[in-house]
């Protein structure tokens, strides 16, 4: 599925705009706990979490994820979106949660990376 | 006896949360230059990042010693810090003796160690409590090293 699609359905607000959205994505990586991610990731996956701050964009790197879409309609600070911006990581931010974003994009056919 | 082909030292500074990591991004970055097989790389940075993480979170400081054998990539961590009194409570998931600050980075779960085991071939921890703690971990590159 593409980003672009996945902006559009979960309505997200796109925080770095001038990174290409047109990435095809099918799994994800879906925790607040970024020892979570680490241990059970598979690389390529769009991760979803609640975790904002700079430690979201450095696991995210470590782990080759592909974009992050953070939840609740959380909002990183300037320097998250910066590192993210270095490493060529589109961040996203929805005003759905955790739940309600995993069961949307399951029904799309998209699957856990973990 | 494995001959040494790469070698580098990294300072870990105590609580730099905005840093932490960036040695191990340097470390996935010259792994991926010299066409490391992604499974290894992963593997790689995985124990490196918690393990770097591990000194910010605990120690007052610490130093990672990355280096590449034609046998395997060693990850050796020094940190000068609390010690951990038992290593084998620490060892099990889920254990943790991380305060909410730690937390609220997304680690302190119980699973820096655990996550450092599971993705290492070989691990040796020693610790002194009240003075710190030496993380030796490695990846083999042959099967039989």
């Amino acid at each position: 599925m593409k980003l672009e699609e996945i902006i559009r359905i979960l309505q997200c607000r796109v925080l770095t705009p001038e990174l290409d959205l047109s990435m095809d994505l099918s799994t994800v990586l879906a925790s607040d706990g970024m020892s979570e991610i680490l241990a059970f990731h598979k690389p390529g996956a769009l991760m979803i979490t609640g975790l904002t701050n700079i430690q979201s964009v450095r696991t995210a790197d470590v782990a080759d994820v592909r974009a992050i879409i953070y939840i609740r309609g959380k909002l990183p600070n300037d320097k998250t979106i910066e590192l993210a911006r270095q490493k060529k990581l589109p961040v996203l931010s929805t005003a759905l949660g955790m739940f309600e974003v995993c069961g949307i994009l399951y029904e799309k056919g998209i699957k856990g990376a973990m | 006896m494995a001959e040494e082909l790469f070698r580098k030292s990294f300072s870990i500074l105590s609580c730099n949360f905005d840093k932490a990591g960036e040695n191990t991004t340097e470390i996935k970055a010259l792994l991926k230059s010299l066409d490391f097989n992604p499974d290894i790389i992963r593997r790689v940075v995985v124990v490196a990042f918690e393990a770097e993480m591990n000194v910010v979170m605990y120690a007052n400081r610490g130093r990672m010693d990355f280096v590449i054998t034609d046998e395997e990539i060693r990850i050796d961590i020094t940190d000068e810090g609390p010690g951990i009194p038992d290593i084998k409570q620490a060892m099990q998931e889920g254990y943790s003796t991380a305060t909410d600050e730690m937390r609220e980075m997304g680690f302190g779960f119980g699973m820096g160690l655990p996550n450092i085991k599971k993705h290492s071939d070989f691990l040796e921890i020693k610790s002194d409590v009240g003075k710190g703690t030496t993380v030796m971990a490695g990846i083999r590159l042959v099967p039989d090293a």
